[in-house]
């Protein structure tokens, strides 16, 4: 059962994604006798959250990026220590029933075998269509930060940004105690938002420290002295080549436009939910946080037999929610492995369980607060909506009025969805589009057919496959 | 409920069930086509719609010839071109032991009067094909082949149908069958169909639909698989297969290559579903990087499997049944079916209208798959 032997195609359980859930789960397993493989994209152990945490916790930038980011420096010491073999830079992108998956690191192609599998593939950023949206200059909040995190890499210019929640705030902070500069912040959280909000807030008086930590987010930035505009409804990015200027308008009707070199936008975060859907999971609607999330039970497993999603593709909660769903994953992997009886499992899964729930407490003041603008949903008829094949809104209103065709139908009528990102970026543009054009409700309008390859394979690996692996 | 009547109730609503249907109506009939899901949604929508007369089976060579001429005037029958380009279908030997099959083929249609297919040499296969390994060492080519594009084809007769007052109904799946006098009733949920005639435009659940008339027709699946690249520069104009390999491999107008050949995933017709199996498609990627070294580099970024009837030998079913008054099949089309599209729905048009063809279609009979089937 040791992963003694690096070359060992088969492990009781694969772990898709080293960030806080899949690394907790990987020293669950161990600790409880499992033989794991962890194979993630990132060349370093942390997810998005803590991304290049070793490198950085050598450097003066662990402390401008806040306490919660120096967290990870320990787990990523824990989950080296747990003897999980760790495939770093591999890109995982099928996996076969039974449980066969594909991945390819240094350029070869290669199956391995597992009799469970945690998928801890975490959160993307929700796409936000807008005229210009896909302009050189224009790019994510995420993204953003990755530089800041990875390279230390500041933008020369002023920047703008524009969206809500959390993430923008804590990047705002970061970007200022790195010696950035910020042009403006238009804020899209919608008038009135906070009354509703608030209704959330006594089960979220437990994580009244992360209310604290925002509320000296916000006082800083105000003290920083830039345009901050409230309401933003409407956007959009303007320029030739490349984005020179950015116009919006605010709910109370303010109407600006400004120059802009770089505009960093953020409107939430949904789960990654593309491996679960192609292994058939079962998914369900979550209202609270407009997406999609997988039908799981009280330890996280799919309604596929011995495949568990954990982190923040089980539904957005953070990293703090992410490491007792990864802890309860592996917990019940074990049990279903018969390497812990179901007694033991059950008695440490009541810990775990109201440490998740303690994590839990604000996200339904949070989903309230900062749940996407309708705008974001509806962008105007010129806006890109598949960046991949270059299919406006427009296009495809015109063609979801024909009939009642779904998102594949309309997939194969205007090829949105077909290029290589496999509609991550416009599957649910798509699905508010289809739902407002044929008046019914999103949740029942689905999502794509998910094709493999989960992520993008050369031929030539593909083809190494066939050297490595002859016909049986 | 009341059922709804028509003239010809056509089951199926792929590419087959659309021209049977939109030839029907141009025929007078009053036609429905009932869809369990949605028009192309299985073997229509997965297919690599190459337009080919090369190497077809000697007994589909007439049809597929005259379809061939109806491909070259689609626009002319279904109001669009469907993206049919008229590029070429090359069969590409590698090595010189791989020609003589070739020198046989190109033989023998030739004795049989056919002039399709040609044999070129290394050097004019180099003008054709300039991408292509310099390995290889000739080919057979007919150059009035080419490939369309699938989702076009599929709107073109969608749009055909409906223009001449096809119903197509969506959704529908046939649950029960019933005989009422001269008409059969198709029970599909809450909507019902009364028609004197059936065309079974089933794909790969005909032999299911075919069972609820009675008839008993050996059928076999294909889950056929293939891939799609990211869009690149224009890298060549023909269809290009190999001897002795399962590869297809063309470029669509949108620039993606478009990589086949017959490998198989699995198939589930009970889910309506089918899968790919990696370690076999590896195969196809080993001869596209064999025959085009230039695209070892290029990504993939779509794989995906079609669900289809095959049969024993390969040859389509068409034709009434030999038991059943008022049922026509066109099913079975065994991986090579979209190039016969215009012409098998003038045949099932005739079938219908006439009791009889004016095309050669023994060898597609019904019969040669039911008899065994009794026999065993």
């Amino acid at each position: 059962m040791s992963n003694e032997h690096s070359d060992l195609s088969h492990t009781d359980l694969l772990i898709v994604g080293a960030g806080p859930a899949g690394m907790a789960a990987a020293v669950t397993a161990r600790r409880h006798g499992l033989s794991v493989r962890v194979v993630d994209d990132q060349p370093a152990p942390g997810g998005q959250i803590w991304r290049a945490v070793e490198t950085v916790a050598a450097t003066p930038r662990l402390a401008r990026l806040g306490e919660a980011y120096r967290a990870g420096v320990d787990r990523a010491a824990a989950f080296r220590a747990c003897g999980a073999l760790y495939e770093p830079q591999a890109q995982l992108w099928q996996i076969e029933p039974g449980f066969r998956a594909f991945l390819t690191r240094e350029g070869r192609a290669r199956s391995v075998t597992a009799e469970a599998i945690i998928l801890a593939t975490g959160a993307q950023e929700r796409p936000v269509p807008f005229p210009g949206w896909t302009l050189p200059g224009v790019l994510t909040v995420g993204a953003a930060q990755i530089l800041l995190k990875t390279a230390d890499s500041v933008p020369d210019k002023p920047v703008w940004i524009a969206g809500c929640g959390p993430l923008p705030l804590l990047y705002m902070t970061q970007l200022l105690a790195a010696g950035g500069r910020i042009a403006g912040f238009l804020d899209t959280t919608p008038r009135g938002r906070l009354g509703p909000a608030l209704r959330h807030l006594p089960q979220g008086i437990a994580r009244f420290g992360d209310l604290l930590k925002g509320l000296s987010w916000s006082l800083a930035l105000k003290r920083a002295g830039f345009p901050i505009i409230r309401h933003v409804a409407e956007l959009r990015a303007d320029g030739d080549g490349r984005l020179e200027s950015l116009r919006y308008r605010s709910q109370d009707g303010r109407e600006a436009q400004v120059a802009a070199e770089v505009l960093l936008v953020h409107e939430g975060v949904v789960p990654n939910i593309h491996a679960a859907l192609a292994l058939g999971c079962a998914m369900q609607w979550n209202a609270g946080q407009h997406c999609q999330v997988p039908v799981l039970d009280a330890w996280g497993e799919t309604t596929q037999a011995k495949i568990f999603v954990a982190g923040d593709g089980a539904g957005i909660g953070g990293a703090e929610a992410a490491e007792p769903r990864g802890r309860l994953a592996a917990l019940r992997a074990a049990s279903k492995l018969g390497k812990l009886d179901e007694g033991a499992a059950e008695t440490t899964a009541r810990t775990e369980r109201a440490t998740l729930a303690r994590a839990l407490a604000l996200r339904p003041f949070l989903d309230a607060l900062y749940a996407p603008r309708p705008q974001v949903f509806a962008p105007a008829d010129e806006t890109l909506v598949c960046r991949c094949e270059e299919v406006t809104a427009g296009e495809l209103r015109s063609r979801a009025a024909q009939g009642r065709p779904g998102p594949n139908q309309l997939k194969a009528f205007t090829r949105a969805g077909m290029g290589p990102c496999q509609g991550r970026q416009c599957g649910y543009t798509m699905a508010h589009i289809v739902a407002a054009v044929q008046g019914r409700p999103v949740e029942q309008v689905g999502f794509y057919r998910i094709r493999p390859p989960l992520k993008p394979v050369t031929l030539g690996e593909l083809a190494s496959l066939d050297e490595r692996e002859p016909a049986a | 409920m009341n059922a709804e009547s028509f003239d010809v109730a056509v089951v199926g609503g792929g590419l087959h069930g659309l021209s049977a249907a939109l030839h029907l109506a141009r025929a007078d009939r009053r036609v429905v086509v009932i869809e369990r899901r949605w028009t192309g949604r299985h073997a229509s929508g997965a297919t690599a719609a190459g337009v080919r007369t090369l190497n077809r089976d000697l007994a589909e060579v007439p049809i597929s010839l005259e379809a061939m001429a109806m491909w070259h005037r689609i626009e002319e029958i279904v109001g669009d071109d469907c993206g049919f380009q008229a590029q070429g279908q090359l069969n590409v030997a590698e090595r010189d032991e791989h020609m003589p099959a070739l020198v046989q083929r190109e033989a023998r249609m030739r004795g049989l009067g056919y002039a399709h297919e040609e044999l070129i040499d290394a050097k004019e296969l180099r003008r054709l094909v300039p991408a292509l390994s310099p390995h290889c060492v000739g080919a057979l080519v007919a150059r009035r082949d080419g490939a369309a594009d699938p989702h076009r084809t599929i709107l073109a007769f969608r749009r055909a149908c409906e223009a001449e007052g096809v119903v197509i109904a969506e959704a529908c799946g046939v649950e029960t069958v019933d005989r009422q006098g001269e008409d059969w009733l198709l029970v599909c949920g809450a909507r019902r169909f009364r028609a004197p005639v059936v065309v079974n435009a089933a794909g790969a659940w005909a032999g299911r639909l075919a069972a609820l008339f009675g008839d008993d027709i050996a059928l076999g699946v294909r889950a056929s698989m293939m891939i799609v690249t990211e869009r690149l520069a224009p890298l060549l104009d023909p269809v290009v297969s190999v001897v002795g390999r399962a590869l297809s491999f063309k470029q669509a107008s949108q620039g993606t290559l478009v990589i086949g050949g017959g490998l198989q995933g699995a198939a589930d017709l009970d889910r309506e579903r089918s899968t790919v199996n990696f370690r076999e498609l590896a195969k196809g990627a080993r001869a596209a990087s064999d025959l085009f070294p230039a695209v070892r580099g290029v990504r993939i970024a779509r794989c995906w499997t079609g669900i289809e009837a095959q049969t024993r030998d390969r040859l389509p079913v068409i034709g009434a049944s030999p038991r059943v008054a008022g049922l026509v099949h066109a099913f079975g089309f065994s991986g090579h079916g979209f190039q016969l599209v215009p012409v098998v729905g003038s045949i099932l048009a005739e079938l219908v209208v006439e009791g009889r063809t004016r095309r050669e279609i023994v060898p597609f009979a019904p019969q040669r798959l039911m008899q065994e089937r009794v026999a065993a």
